[in-house]
């Protein structure tokens, strides 16, 4: 997905932090030493997206840029540099499908078919009703559970075209659909049970 | 095979509790004061002994590394950095260790940074793996509670904090010094060396950076001795190892084994095989994406370690392996790792910036077969133009698989252009 800016009519005039958000945001800058506050700017520029529906508009790098004392365009830089930050409103689900060859010869072509006709929508666009985002990424590290998508925060793994059409339809009608592997697995042991650790697993 | 007594990471699968009760029901945190008391130099030549070599890829020696940091203190604190910013395609054996046994990741925080003379740590973990941070943050404040962490560790007298760090999407944060500057709140890019982080590393300040792995088993070891972790695997080539098994395989699954375990036995016992059996097998990546591919009469009796995958000239890396049946169109599998390298460049260097793209048009050309026969040896050679000539090895890991591909699949590839040309009508 090109790394555009929203367009300024789409820019807040203004940002603040919440008070719960500040108060996140001082421990955050408590972690790193004096006068390194600018360790901070990435946890901080996630709160503020956290806070913003998901993205990031300019007034809040600046209102991070000085509560850091850092030059703007330190901030701008960092921003711009990581994947994670969206610089443009992006759909109340932000659905990011893996296709990186690990993913990709477990079958994510498939999983992407079947994200694209269930929303109707290609990569890089959002439904019209706002709901959902649609993005490529790459190897977001569970391979072994692969082909996965995350949405927001959370990894689906371990998808079918079907299965990634379920979690889709589920987040449609307002549910929370399980998270993690969909095919019934527990973490990355392998599928019918591990091979190793029965004394701790308990199925000698 | 390796007996379950002798594996690490009891809790892999997650199948018990995560929490501070059931690490220490699983042995953590069990006589760290003791460890502590026999001294920073002694724990430094015990993990030498054992042999440890670092598990994030380059196979350097733990102990040595650990070694470089200044003896004398200066007045001024200095720092270990936990490399958790997995994003190594094939890879994500990181993950199951911090969500399922954070533990021995904090506590190996403490052994390793005491043992280098560190006031803190700082563990920066890919923000991608929102929950597993999670899970680590509320790691950190359980050992914190249980005066684990903090002003006198784990009654010891030593100061030392722990801190996790989230990254923001960016794979090339997993190169040391651009994690450094990441952590430093800029943009990820490597910096040259020298000065080497164990001289000037983050905020200025000597710093060790060491992956999740290399730090989570240094308790272990010290509990169980140097000579139980040598005593696995082969000379060089130590200890125990999680392996990460993707691709075409009956069953992916990540799983501890000894190091040097015949890359066929592993396949075979732990992934129920490959898809349609061991002569479907095509190719395998056994080392992460970064490695060149080895062939099926490579894997048939090639060991799974440092030296026995260099000799047939590719690496053990990260030890993800991802494994390619005869399905694979194993042009497309290298040109999407073209495309993944070409995304992460950082945009420094030139031959990297411009060179990862311009393979990967090429690699997408090789894989519709409408390139020339002559373009493939453009293509090496633009790949080794780019290969040594970074700052950092992205760009190298970006050149070693298409090498890889064409050192023993060219035939395959110029085969397909051949036969798009046959299909062509002749030019009037």
């Amino acid at each position: 997905m090109k790394r555009v800016p929203a367009p300024p009519e789409q820019q807040p005039d203004t940002f603040a932090f919440t008070p719960e958000n500040l108060a996140l945001a001082e421990q955050h800058v408590a972690k790193y030493p004096s006068r390194r506050q600018a360790s901070a700017v990435m946890p901080l520029l996630d709160l503020a997206q956290r806070q913003h529906s998901n993205w990031l508009p300019r007034a809040a790098m600046d209102a991070v840029a000085e509560m850091l004392q850092m030059p703007r365009i330190r901030v701008y830089e960092v921003a711009t540099f990581y994947s994670m930050y969206n610089l443009a409103p992006v759909g109340e689900n932000l659905v990011q499908v893996c296709t990186t060859t690990p993913c990709w010869l477990r079958g994510s072509d498939d999983v992407v078919g079947a994200c694209k006709a269930k929303l109707g929508i290609e990569f890089g666009e959002t439904t019209a009703d706002g709901k959902f985002t649609l993005i490529e990424v790459e190897c977001l590290g569970a391979c072994v559970n692969a082909p996965m998508m995350q949405i927001n925060d959370d990894y689906y793994e371990d998808l079918t075209a079907e299965t990634a059409g379920a979690v889709l339809e589920a987040l449609a009608k307002g549910e929370k659909p399980k998270v993690g592997p969909q095919n019934g697995r527990h973490a990355s042991e392998p599928a019918g049970g591990p091979t190793t650790l029965h004394a701790y697993t308990g199925d000698a | 095979m390796l007996r379950d007594e002798d594996r690490i990471f009891t809790n892999l699968y997650g199948t018990q509790d995560w929490g501070l009760t059931g690490a220490r029901s699983r042995g953590d945190w069990d006589g760290t004061k003791a460890i502590l008391e026999k001294g920073p130099d002694a724990i430094v030549d015990e993990i030498k002994a054992s042999g440890l070599r670092g598990r994030g890829g380059a196979g350097f020696p733990t102990g040595l590394k650990w070694s470089f940091m200044p003896k004398e203190s200066d007045g001024k604190p200095t720092y270990l950095v936990v490399n958790a910013d997995e994003g190594e395609p094939g890879t994500c054996k990181d993950r199951e260790m911090m969500r399922h046994d954070p533990h021995k990741l904090v506590e190996g925080c403490l052994v390793a940074g005491f043992a280098m003379r560190a006031s803190a740590a700082y563990i920066y973990i890919r923000g991608e793996f929102h929950l597993e941070g999670n899970r680590l943050d509320a790691a950190v404040r359980e050992a914190y509670d249980a005066g684990l962490l903090g002003p006198n560790a784990c009654g010891s007298g030593y100061a030392f904090d722990v801190f996790v760090h989230r990254g923001a999407g960016a794979y090339i944060c997993g190169e040391e010094t651009a994690l450094i500057e990441s952590l430093e709140g800029k943009k990820g890019q490597p910096r040259l060396k020298p000065p080497f982080p164990a001289g000037v590393g983050v905020w200025g300040r000597p710093t060790t950076v060491n992956n999740v792995e290399s730090i989570a088993v240094a308790p272990t070891i010290m509990r169980r001795g140097a000579g139980w972790f040598a005593g696995l695997g082969r000379e060089n080539n130590t200890g125990t190892k999680v392996f990460c098994i993707s691709g075409h395989v009956e069953t992916p699954c990540n799983v501890e084994e000894e190091m040097s375990i015949p890359l066929r036995e592993l396949i075979e016992k732990h992934a129920g095989g490959v898809r349609g059996g061991w002569n479907n097998l095509l190719a395998v990546i056994p080392g992460g994406s970064s490695v060149p591919m080895i062939p099926k009469s490579v894997c048939d009796d090639v060991l799974m370690d440092f030296d026995a995958l260099r000799d047939v000239k590719s690496g053990l890396g990260t030890a993800a392996v991802i494994v390619m049946d005869k399905s694979t169109d194993l042009v497309r599998a290298i040109a999407r790792l073209a495309k993944f390298y070409t995304h992460e460049s950082c945009g420094q260097c030139t031959p990297c910036r411009e060179g990862t793209g311009w393979m990967w048009r090429v690699m997408e050309r090789l894989v519709t077969g409408e390139a020339d026969v002559a373009e493939i040896d453009m293509l090496l050679e633009v790949s080794y133009q780019i290969e040594g000539h970074t700052i950092c090895a992205l760009g190298d890991a970006a050149a070693w698989p298409i090498q890889g591909l064409m050192r023993h699949f060219r035939p395959e590839v110029e085969a397909r252009i051949m036969e798009r040309k046959n299909k062509q009508p002749a030019a009037a």
